[in-house]
């Protein structure tokens, strides 16, 4: 029978939350900078400039029909004989932001097709100025629509963080790889740090819920 | 050590590994399919303790890294009195990972049922297996083919995460290239597309079924 030995795991404790840390540092660089790639591809492709909507919907098909753990090993291996040399964590970012890019893309297109012409005339017809119907009109309900969809890109982002691993990147997945080669512990180490990163998802959720309730609270009228 | 150039054979080496990621990929969704089955038809079982505890199957394989997952499986395998064997533990963790991803997508698509049909089945006499059999599920499997599709491009790329652990499939027969030729932007860009092969006809496939299953069902 196995004796599981969680002393060793718990010794290394500050370790994994350090790497926890690191983990949700990289995940929220992503998503910010993934969400201006997302944004600025997503005008580029409602903006009906044919050769940019086809760059860009190669982009996006290429990225989402590729592994992740490809994509990362493509940038950090493959890059450096077009010259672009990266640390593990900035091959690490620019894989994250490329791959969050691709999907965000799809998501804020869509939160922007959901505005129909109608309401932007009708804030013209009220005399709104331009920045008000962006504002208003435009970011706030598109906002509510993609919502749900960024969160769990989010949550899904900072799961395939853990690929990053891979390449010997700083996260919560690596400090457990130092961990477990130094104690040997490794089921242990690893069911520690599963549930840490059950801990994030679920804490994550829980926050971007009630973000959610107090940022979309007013009715929405159909 | 000779470092090999990168030429037709190592291309054809990456390509011909393709077929122990489609061989994962297949052995996953199969086993996925049935387990997924089970777990979606807990998940909207009448009794509470199924449906807790598909809950929480999803949820634990949803709010984690599938790369914990395959870990988990190939230590714990080793834990359990099985020698360490990538292959069995890469299968087992991603069947497990795709039943509670399909279980989740189908119990939306069963519930996506209009609750009359469930009614007037129940209103006719018919027990919870014919109703299940002969009313819910085909109608649900209408809904679910897109949405699953979906999902097996997801698996396949999932299964890339195998060579971590050390299973030899495309992209870690990928890395192996790449120790011996050293022109990681060939293999990778190779490995890459290969992928790119087998994922985008599903892809788009998943997405044309879509579109035409949105339409509203003849009545």
């Amino acid at each position: 029978m196995y004796n599981f030995n969680f002393e060793p795991v718990l010794a290394g404790l500050d370790q994994l939350l350090i790497g926890a840390w690191l983990t949700i540092q990289l995940s929220c660089a992503a998503m910010i900078l993934g969400l201006i790639v997302s944004v600025l591809c997503a005008a580029g492709k409602t903006s009906g400039v044919v050769p940019l909507r086809w760059i860009i919907d190669a982009y996006i098909e290429i990225i989402r029909n590729t592994p992740f753990l490809v994509q990362i090993f493509f940038i950090f291996f493959g890059l450096p004989s077009l010259g672009l040399r990266l640390t593990p964590n900035g091959a690490a970012l620019l894989a994250l932001v490329v791959n969050f890019g691709a999907y965000g893309t799809e998501i804020i297109r869509a939160g922007i097709e959901s505005i129909q012409k109608g309401q932007v005339e009708a804030g013209t017809a009220l005399g709104l100025s331009k920045l008000q119907i962006f504002r208003y009109i435009i970011m706030k309900p598109a906002l509510r629509t993609v919502y749900p969809a960024l969160t769990s890109q989010f949550i899904y982002l900072m799961l395939t963080s853990s690929v990053v691993s891979a390449i010997s990147a700083d996260d919560l997945a690596a400090a457990g790889n130092d961990l477990q080669s130094a104690t040997f512990a490794s089921f242990e180490v690893y069911i520690v740090i599963t549930l840490m990163y059950l801990a994030m998802s679920v804490g994550f959720s829980a926050i971007f819920s009630i973000i959610e309730k107090a940022a979309f609270k007013y009715p929405l009228s159909r | 050590m000779l470092i090999r150039p990168f030429g037709w054979s190592e291309f054809w080496i990456i390509v011909m590994a393709a077929q122990w990621t489609i061989a994962l990929s297949a052995i996953a969704f199969a086993g996925g399919g049935v387990g997924g089955l089970f777990i979606a038809l807990a998940r909207v079982s009448d009794s509470r303790w199924p449906r807790l505890l598909a809950t929480g199957f999803i949820r634990i394989f949803q709010g984690t890294p599938l790369l914990m997952q395959l870990f988990l499986v190939f230590f714990g395998m080793n834990i359990l009195g099985f020698a360490i064997n990538p292959w069995l533990a890469a299968a087992v963790a991603l069947t497990l990972h795709a039943s509670a991803f399909l279980g989740e997508i189908w119990r939306g698509c069963i519930e996506a049922v209009p609750p009359g049909q469930r009614e007037a089945a129940t209103a006719l006499g018919l027990r919870y297996y014919n109703r299940m059999r002969y009313i819910l599920l085909p109608q649900a499997s209408r809904v679910a083919v897109a949405p699953t599709v979906g999902f097996l491009v997801q698996l396949i790329k999932g299964t890339s995460l195998a060579a971590i652990i050390g299973f030899t499939e495309l992209t870690r027969q990928g890395q192996i290239i790449n120790n011996a030729t050293f022109s990681p932007f060939m293999v990778f860009g190779t490995v890459a597309a290969v992928y790119f092969v087998l994922c985008w006809p599903l892809s788009v496939l998943a997405r044309r079924m879509e579109t035409r299953f949105s339409r509203p069902t003849a009545r």
